[in-house]
């Protein structure tokens, strides 16, 4: 079950700001990015300005500040995958796509995420969309799959 | 306790910091992020000396006085640290010193000169962040910005307002609002105290001289120029003059140099500003409030009302400030007099101020369309213009201002300095109340610089409790203790800028507390020597009325002079 913003904040009655971080974490595990609206809503429970709140969270890789599109892609940029060249996928992802890291395209179809190792370096570079990895990932082949899915679309 | 710096002994207090000690006995170390009365952030490192008994740099901001501690500031380890701190801030630095607001003042350059940094050792990937454009008063350039922290300190400690924050981390790293959007839609009140911390071009105020210009090249506008009171005791120190001296009509003068064709006072309009508020103070004592009166010359404390202090807005002046007043004043009753369209006149005010430029382009500034206020210029635009029309400051004979908006009372004029208003209004309030002028017209209790003034003054049968605070956090924590059940203040006073528009964020950069009590002083001495002191008896004041206004909180009035404020939809 999903829970709203205010029932998150309703649960932690008495929360100060040293709850902050769980709190956003669990506002991103149910709304999947922290919106806005939540992030003033945070702030005014706990007394904390938004850009103080907004300059914590970007502070950290792990939160997002748009909703995920309906194919999200994680790039794995732990050590392997950063050998073996994530640096050149991320790069050409996000030219592909005209969207930055953490970021979703303006048709809300691809959001991107980076994340540290995902434990498959045997893959390396590996991408995961939506619980699919793919392996070895070129730039040709990167192509190959977001036209793809783009044409799975039409 | 005793420290020893460089080989010699002075005398320190527990709970001092080495830095402390130091300033005090003329031992010059440079610092960037620190701020004096802040609590030390060490963000910089630039004030790092020689910790003797430990052998390690520490930082002579943050690092309490130990008894028996051995320092030593300029040795070659100590020397080489904070000149390779320099060289790193530059290393990414956009490098267009000649294109920069701040060239020629600019901490990060001063340091660079002083440390002989003469060549690039390092050399780092330079940001490409947007500017901020989107402020009407504020213009950002992060690429700038060194990270020292400063403008997020004032914004939070001084102005409780923390529009601004760091955002992201590492060399990713930025100050910006929340969500990172645009001034504009931000909380930010357009105080510009910011800029006048920040040590780098990184902050500064949206420049209308292209406009002003425009209009002074175009033979089809009348263009008229209007002051704030703190200009005049201002000015000086843009042109190395001493703080504080009066160059009232020097600047008159210089202003018609420039091709200005009427030159108005705001503290004329000040004293309209008096005739109104001290009317509706009265009105609101006689008709069960709301109070207390709560003042609105101070556009950057109107729009954190707006934003923080919704509850109060009913308390808040219906007053137009003395800019918009006399914006409205000359595109209706002077521009009738001159027989000009409103429309071809073009209005510009020179305000110490960036939150006047986001006031002159209020909604509810305008009268049929037409906009009160056309530009507005700070104390340090005024003093490039000046340099750019190539008038000669130490070289010129003072001029008059222009009839019909040229007299001021003295009352008038304190309204730039914390208190000013205050007093002004008590001097007239005390008048229409009791038919006697005051016996002592100083209120000593509402003067100086201190952030919050409070005190009872009796007028006639009535106690009236009044409140003057400026820093917007001051004025936070006296609303918090009116909402709390305080009810014995009926008027008050708020300015956003600590001290008041003397020290507004529009000012020279670079002063002192010394240089800015020197302003205050010399308002004071304005008003010792003048003979109007009272806004009530200000003669184009009362003529206006005469000819035009009719009584104060009129017909006339309401239409041009006063208006009314609505909540912000902004994240707080
Ligand atoms: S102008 Fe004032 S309110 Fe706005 S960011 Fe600067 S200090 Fe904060
Ligand atoms: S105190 Fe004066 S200078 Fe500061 S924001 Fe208010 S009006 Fe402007
Ligand atoms: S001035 Fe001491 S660390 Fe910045």
């Amino acid at each position: 079950m999903k829970k709203g913003i205010a029932e998150i904040l309703e649960a932690r009655g008495d929360a100060k700001r040293d709850s902050l971080i769980p709190i956003l974490q669990e506002i991103q595990e149910n709304e999947g990015f922290l919106s806005q609206r939540a992030i003033a809503e945070v702030g005014r429970r706990l007394g904390i300005p938004t850009s103080k709140i907004y300059g914590v969270a970007t502070f950290y890789n792990q939160f997002r500040f748009e909703p995920k599109g309906k194919y999200h892609i994680q790039v794995c940029r732990g050590t392997a995958c950063h050998v073996l060249g994530s640096a050149t996928v991320l790069d050409k992802l996000e030219k592909l796509l005209k969207a930055k890291a953490g970021q979703t395209t303006r048709d809300g179809m691809f959001s991107i995420e980076v994340v540290a190792c995902i434990g498959a370096c045997g893959l390396a570079p590996v991408i995961n969309i939506n619980g699919n990895f793919h392996a070895k990932v070129t730039e040709q082949s990167l192509v190959e799959i977001i036209e793809n899915l783009k044409n799975k679309e039409v | 306790m005793n420290i020893e710096v460089n080989n010699k002994i002075f005398e320190a207090k527990a709970g001092e910091t080495i830095l402390d000690v130091m300033n005090r006995n003329g031992i010059k170390v440079p610092t960037l992020c620190h701020m004096k009365n802040y609590f030390p952030s060490g963000a910089c490192r630039m004030c790092v000396v020689e910790h003797e008994n430990t052998g390690r740099l520490v930082t002579s901001c943050s690092y309490p006085v130990e008894e028996g501690m051995k320092v030593k500031t300029h040795t070659t380890r100590v020397i080489e640290a904070r000149k390779m701190i320099v060289e790193l801030l530059l290393s990414n630095h956009p490098d267009d010193c000649l294109y920069c607001v701040r060239n020629g003042n600019c901490t990060l350059q001063d340091l660079a000169v002083e440390h002989h940094v003469t060549e690039r050792r390092v050399s780092g990937v330079k940001n490409n962040f947007n500017k901020d454009l989107s402020s009407p008063s504020i213009t950002r350039d992060p690429d700038k910005c060194i990270l020292c922290g400063r403008c997020v300190r004032v914004c939070e400690e001084v102005m409780g307002v923390s529009a601004i924050d760091y955002i992201n981390r590492g060399s990713k790293t930025l100050i910006g609002t929340s969500f990172n959007k645009g001034l504009n839609t931000s909380s930010c009140v357009n105080c510009g105290q910011c800029i006048m911390v920040c040590p780098t071009g990184a902050l500064s105020e949206k420049c209308h001289l292209n406009e002003i210009q425009m209009a002074l090249n175009n033979p089809s506008k009348k263009v008229v120029i209007q002051y704030a009171p703190a200009i005049s005791v201002s000015l000086a120190e843009e042109f190395g003059m001493e703080p504080g001296r009066d160059v009232n009509g020097i600047m008159n003068a210089a202003l018609r140099k420039i091709g200005f064709d009427y030159v108005f006072d705001t503290s004329f309009s000040a004293d309209l500003t008096i005739m109104e508020e001290s009317a509706e103070l009265i009105h609101r004592i006689t008709n069960n409030g709301p109070l207390p009166l709560i003042t609105s010359c101070c556009p950057a404390w109107v729009k954190y009302a707006e934003e923080f202090s919704v509850d109060f807005l009913p308390n808040v002046s219906s007053c137009k400030s003395p800019q918009q007043m006399l914006g409205a004043i000359i595109k209706s009753y002077f521009a009738e007099k001159i027989a000009t369209k409103p429309e071809d006149i073009y209005s510009v005010s020179i305000m110490p101020c960036t939150a006047k430029k986001f006031e002159a382009q209020r909604e509810d500034m305008t009268h049929q369309g037409i906009t009160d206020v056309d530009a507005v210029m700070t104390t340090r635009e005024l003093a490039q213009l000046i340099r750019l029309y190539g008038v000669d400051m130490h070289n010129i004979d003072p001029e008059m201002t222009d009839s019909p908006h040229g007299i001021r009372s003295s009352a008038g004029k304190l309204f730039g300095g914390s208190g000013g208003v205050m007093e002004a209004a008590l001097r007239t309030a005390y008048f229409k109340l009791t038919g006697k002028e005051l016996t002592e017209f100083k209120i000593h209790a509402v003067r100086g610089l201190t952030g919050r003034k409070e005190t009872q003054i009796r007028i006639g049968d009535l106690q009236l409790g009044i409140a003057v605070v400026s820093g917007l956090q001051n004025a936070k924590i006296l609303l918090d203790e009116i909402r709390d059940g305080r009810n014995d203040i009926h008027f008050i006073e708020i300015m956003a800028c600590p001290g008041g528009c003397i020290a507004g964020g529009g000012q020279h950069i670079g002063a002192d507390e010394s240089a800015i009590m020197s302003r205050l002083k010399s308002l004071y001495d304005i008003d010792d020597r003048d003979s109007i002191k009272v806004s009530h008896k200000n003669p184009e004041v009362i003529e206006l009325y005469e000819k035009f206004l009719g009584e104060p909180l009129g017909h006339k009035s309401h239409d041009l002079l006063h208006t009314e404020y609505k909540k912000r939809d902004v994240p707080l």
